[in-house]
């Protein structure tokens, strides 16, 4: 009921291209969110359609209880949105503009200039922002996003462009803003990178939805296998052990270390039965299937399907 | 309406930081300042006529010179934010778009008001400085020059929002916009005179006439300022026409605030239905 989103079989259609076919999700409060799909699979047009900004062929989008389709538009208040490839105008500085964003927003300007030394704009406030480089534009974009503690934000691809310093201090908004109670939106197809900042994945492809849910159900879901590496001491033994042997795909990886993939329900079992073996054991990696594995899969599965 | 005059400002701050207030103010007092002491030395000492004689110059220059202007200040309003991808941001804040619109307007206004009031009072006020007296009935004719300046002006600020509203791309929008310029300065009047010569009054009657120049902003304009006032017809040579004209200030007003709003609500309906 208190869900912040709520995309109820939207379709949007661009004369023949479908940019987006049937989808529906909802998002509750305080949930972050990877959007994630290739390029032109459909994520920024699901944002605009969550702002208002084009109107759906089909279907309903309601947002923080209220209906951008309709020109409703008080709610956008606490929202904030960072565009892919955010510009501003030019000839304007940046504390000009982000005081400008502020008034819009109903909030006093005095307050958002801290917003400017959250991301280290401060020094540059006073330049206009037609000499700001692609970074600092985009580091402008996300401060005005920030304005007004919004409850929800939708962020289009906001870390291209970003070098890794100020991506961590991105994650780093993000993680305050989450726990702050936000709802937050991030649309990506640099996938690994949000592994593990989001509560839910939701994978886009050429317009379907083909898989919505938590890193952990979507696993469990795709039944991918987990890698399982088993570092041994003293190299690897001429004869491998029968257990191993029961356990399926195996293949070393070099003289001492050998990979198995295990289904989840074999998991536990492989990894009890590795530990209680007789030869020396150095170490043990885990590694889970990672979110790139997971969108090929639930990509190649969508393929099947049709 | 906060959220109105928040973008007003924004865009007078922009008119004032890419120069677009200096240059309109600078080309209009040295056009206007030109025109009215070249103008009047020909004539010689015109005594407490000489307002009236720079009225004539300055409304012949203003039908030029201020719909180019207003053209070149709206054909980008809303194209050019859309083409830079800042109109998508603006558009995700708590404003309707109406606002957004009217808001550049009122700015827009503001800065060719500011231009028009600098730019042709320092006329004014140059000429009672050099001791010429100036009748009050000319001062009167004077505001009425300036006032209905600044209203040509936002009827082509309005125009070029339309066309803004309309189009896909930046060029598309200029290159009409020069069109429509063309059109309703130059070619409109041309046209009517030819027919004018050709047809000598068979088929066109005075109220005909009327009419026609009605339908078009400049010259009706030009209607209420060289007719408007018996000192200034009189100079203008529009006193033949005063005589029998029909068309009353308040119309003339009324006409021009008509070229206002209906391209200004046309606009607003089409931005509204726009996606982007
Ligand atoms: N204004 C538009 N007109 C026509 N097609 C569009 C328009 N906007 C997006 N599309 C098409 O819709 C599809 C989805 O685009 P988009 O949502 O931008 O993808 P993404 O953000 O995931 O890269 C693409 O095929 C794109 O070409
Ligand atoms: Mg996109």
């Amino acid at each position: 009921m208190n869900n912040t989103v709520e995309i109820d079989n939207v379709s949007k259609r661009y004369g023949r291209i479908e940019a987006v076919r049937s989808v529906s999700f909802s998002l509750p409060a305080g949930e972050t969110v990877a959007l994630v799909g290739h390029n032109g699979a459909g994520k920024t047009t699901l944002i605009k359609l969550m702002l208002g900004l084009i109107h759906p062929s089909e279907g309903m989008v309601k947002i923080l209880g209220e209906h951008p389709a309709a020109g409703e538009f008080a709610a956008r208040r606490r929202l904030g949105y960072l565009p892919e490839n955010v510009s501003f105008n030019a000839a304007l500085t940046g504390r000009e503009l982000l005081a400008f964003y502020a008034r819009l927003k109903g909030e006093a300007p005095a307050q958002a200039m801290a917003l400017l030394d959250r991301v280290g704009l401060a020094a540059a406030a006073g330049r206009r922002v037609g000499t700001y480089s692609k970074g600092m534009r985009q580091r402008l974009g996300l401060a005005q996003a920030l304005i007004g503690a919004p409850a929800l934000l939708l962020l289009d691809e906001p870390t291209t462009g970003l070098d890794p310093a100020l991506r961590q201090s991105f994650y780093e908004i993000v993680q305050e803003l989450r726990d702050r109670g936000a709802t937050v939106v991030l649309s990506s197809h640099a996938l690994t990178e949000l592994e593990e900042r989001t509560d839910r994945v939701v994978i886009m492809n050429r317009g379907l939805m083909v898989a919505n849910g938590s890193l952990d159900a979507l696993r469990r879901i795709a039944r991918l296998p987990t890698r399982i590496r088993l570092h041994l001491t003293g190299g690897r033994p001429a004869q491998m052990p029968g257990w191993l042997e029961s356990a399926g795909t195996w293949h070393p990886v070099n003289g001492h270390v050998i990979e198995l993939d295990a289904l989840p329900e074999q998991k536990m079992d492989l990894l009890r039965q590795a530990i209680h073996a007789d030869h020396a054991l150095e170490d043990i990696e885990v590694v889970p299937p990672t979110l790139d594995e997971l969108y090929a899969h639930f990509l190649r599965s969508q393929g099947d399907a049709r | 309406m906060k959220s109105l005059c928040i973008i007003a400002i924004k865009e007078i701050q922009e008119g004032l930081r890419n120069r677009w207030v200096l240059a309109t103010t600078l080309l209009l007092l040295a056009l206007s300042l030109t025109l009215s002491f070249l103008g009047s030395a020909p004539t010689g000492n015109v005594g407490v006529r000489a307002l009236d004689v720079v009225i004539v110059s300055l409304s012949s220059l203003s039908i030029f010179l201020l719909p180019l202007i207003a053209l070149l200040i709206s054909y980008d309003a809303i194209v050019g934010e859309v083409d830079r991808g800042t109109m998508l941001l603006l558009l995700s804040y708590p404003v309707a778009r109406w606002q957004v619109l009217l808001g550049k307007f009122c700015g827009h206004l503001a800065i060719l008001a500011f231009a028009t009031i600098l730019g042709y009072g320092a006329t004014a006020a140059a000429l009672a400085l050099t001791g010429t007296p100036i009748g009050a009935d000319s001062w009167m004719a004077f505001a009425q020059l300036i006032g209905s300046s600044i209203l040509l002006g936002a009827v082509f600020v309005a125009i070029g929002y339309l066309v803004s509203a309309h189009v896909q791309d930046r060029g598309t929008a200029g290159g009409i916009a020069i069109g429509i310029w063309l059109l309703l300065v130059l070619l409109y009047d041309m046209a009517i005179l030819g027919f004018l010569v050709v047809d000598q009054g068979r088929t066109l009657s005075a109220d005909m006439l009327n009419v026609l120049l009605l339908l078009n902003p400049t010259d009706t304009y030009r209607m209420f300022n060289l007719a408007g006032s018996a000192g200034v017809s009189s100079l203008s040579g529009m006193a033949g026409i005063a005589e029998v004209q029909t068309l009353q200030p308040p119309v003339l007003l009324g006409m021009l605030a008509v070229w206002i709003l209906l391209p200004l609500a046309a606009a607003t309906t089409i931005f509204s239905r726009r996606e982007l």
